[in-house]
């Protein structure tokens, strides 16, 4: 109990409150104190153009993800509970959505880099340049459909608890009513899962959000997202003072991560009511 | 169910599985593809590179060295988180029920503090942990027990969930076993299970980080693979491929494991 929690203390407490406290902190090259002053840099331009991109990001690629996500669980909620195509689908899912990172940058760069494997056999068999527009992998097309990668696991693995929640007697109680598949949907099939869909493609944007390996390995040029210009507070040297500017982005983000996740958990509670 | 629905329903399946499994299995190929490349046709090259340890030392010693610190902090990680939150949870089980929501709010917290936030304010934490123990990079250890908590706590609560610490360590106690015995041969043989989904789940996460080991300028398999992206991408995508199936073999495992517990519950 006691060794647990000074380890608590020390490597989560303790950042989290350097992160607080250092985003209203002054540099000590401009003797210390309480400033506002990091705060205000969130105000950049170049700051809330990341903060934008990173939400459309995330938005873009949590409602694909949750969307197509949703199918294959609906796909797989119907197999067999033990049979192979669920564990399969299960454990290839696990992987990506927790694992991820940089394989999957080096994956996207092999298939549709420029001298990926798609790329090349388009401009072979069929003459067709998908970078003719421009390089759009480093952008925000590119960078949405490497997310859907792992946004579209990451909802079967939230998502299929609500769905294996749901009873056949219901449906079955629908039908001897006289319902059609159409008002069991919409009456009640649809009602009980919003929730959770809802949900779960709050917590996929959560994810999308706080994502960083994936994006730090593919994108070598700038920063387009909040993560990477974290990276460039933390490492560039030649801007002194820059280090709390990092903390308060640091800062951003745990706002807007708390916030989804605290609507995450309303959501959580109201699907628990009927498909705990 | 009827039969003209259960049709409908392995239709929509295949026709739901079909496009999304091409979609998945694409990339795969394509680093299959990728690495396979020559000049003139196909070689298998890169993969006896790849088979031979030895060779992979000598070509390649950042990406070896990234592999054993990998399987070091992967081992290290899931032994260090076993033994601190173990103990803690049976004994907030039995003691301090009062102190379940506060433990597992911070076990959640992890997953509300995205991990390039953590790095952020691990830094000054981490200043101090080299001057004591020094930069190896096995001190990440201590980083990745905070990631890897909300997934170990869940594993581990519904472990215990599933049987009676109270009655269980009472009856131990009552024959004169002391707290020592009743953790190490009355609990924990119960939630054995749930302890090796734990550990799978961390090792698999572990293995799989980049971030905090990137920023903190320490050195790990995802990192390796990163840096080698710059100067050989062949080697890269195919260590990257590796790492995915080998990933995939460890959960798809990780499932027999469960599917075992359940139906012993059932039982």
């Amino acid at each position: 109990m006691v060794p647990f929690g000074a380890y608590l203390v020390v490597f989560l407490i303790i950042p989290t409150l350097v992160v607080v406290i250092g985003a209203f902190g002054a540099s000590p090259e401009d003797g210390g104190g309480a400033t506002l002053e990091n705060i205000r840099a969130l105000g950049d331009r170049q700051v809330l153009d990341a903060f934008v991109f990173s939400i459309s990001l995330s938005a873009a690629s949590a409602i694909i993800g949750a969307v197509l996500g949703a199918l294959l669980a609906y796909a797989v909620a119907t197999a067999k509970p033990d049979g192979m195509l669920r564990r399969v689908v299960t454990s290839a899912c696990a992987v990506l959505a927790q694992f991820g990172g940089v394989t999957l940058a080096f994956a996207f760069y092999a298939t549709i880099g420029l001298t990926g494997f798609v790329t090349i056999y388009l401009a072979d068999h069929f003459d067709a340049n998908i970078y003719s527009g421009g390089v759009w992998l480093f952008e925000l097309p590119g960078l949405t459909l490497v997310y859907t990668y792992f946004q579209i696991p990451l909802m079967l693995i939230v998502f299929l608890p609500a769905l294996d929640g749901i009873r056949p007697q219901w449906r079955e109680a629908a039908e001897s009513l006289g319902g059609s598949t159409w008002q069991y949907w919409r009456l009640v099939g649809g009602p009980l899962l919003a929730p959770a869909f809802l949900g779960s493609t709050l917590l996929l944007f959560a994810n999308a959000f706080s994502a960083y390996a994936t994006a730090a390995a593919l994108v070598s040029q700038g920063a387009p997202i909040v993560p990477l210009q974290i990276r460039n507070a933390l490492t560039s040297e030649v801007l002194l003072g820059q280090e709390n500017v990092g903390k308060a982005l640091a800062l951003g983000m745990v706002v807007v991560v708390a916030v989804v996740m605290w609507l995450y958990a309303l959501l959580q509670r109201r699907t628990a009511r009927w498909l705990g | 169910m009827n039969a003209a629905r259960r049709r409908k329903q392995s239709l929509l399946r295949w026709f739901v599985l079909v496009p999304l499994g091409a979609f998945f299995l694409l990339p795969l190929y394509a680093m299959l593809e990728f690495t396979t490349r020559s000049a003139d046709g196909r070689t298998a090259e890169v993969w006896t590179t790849l088979l031979d340890w030895r060779q992979i030392q000598e070509d390649y010693p950042e990406l070896s060295a990234g592999v054993v610190y990998s399987l070091e902090q992967a081992a290290l990680t899931a032994v260090l988180m076993l033994v601190l939150l173990v103990p803690t949870m049976v004994w907030v089980r039995l003691r301090l029920p009062w102190l379940r929501r506060p433990l597992e709010f911070l076990c959640l917290l992890p997953l509300t503090i995205p991990a390039i936030v953590l790095v952020v304010g691990l830094a000054p934490v981490y200043a101090w942990v080299t001057y004591f123990v020094g930069g190896s990079s096995l001190t990440l250890t201590f980083a990745y027990v905070v990631l890897v908590l909300p997934f170990a706590y869940r594993a581990l609560d519904a472990g215990l969930a599933a049987i009676d610490v109270k009655t269980l360590s009472e009856a131990a106690r009552s024959l004169g076993a002391g707290w020592g015995t009743v953790l190490w041969r009355v609990v924990l043989p119960n939630i054995r299970s749930a302890v090796l989904s734990a550990a799978f789940l961390s090792v698999a996460l572990v293995l799989g980080e980049f971030t905090i080991a990137a920023l903190l300028n320490r050195e790990n398999l995802q990192v390796a693979i990163n840096l080698l992206g710059k100067s050989s991408a062949t080697i890269s995508v195919a260590v990257s491929l590796v790492s995915l199936v080998l990933a995939f073999v460890l959960l798809f495992a990780l499932s027999f494991v469960g599917g075992r517990r359940r139906s012993k519950e059932t039982s």
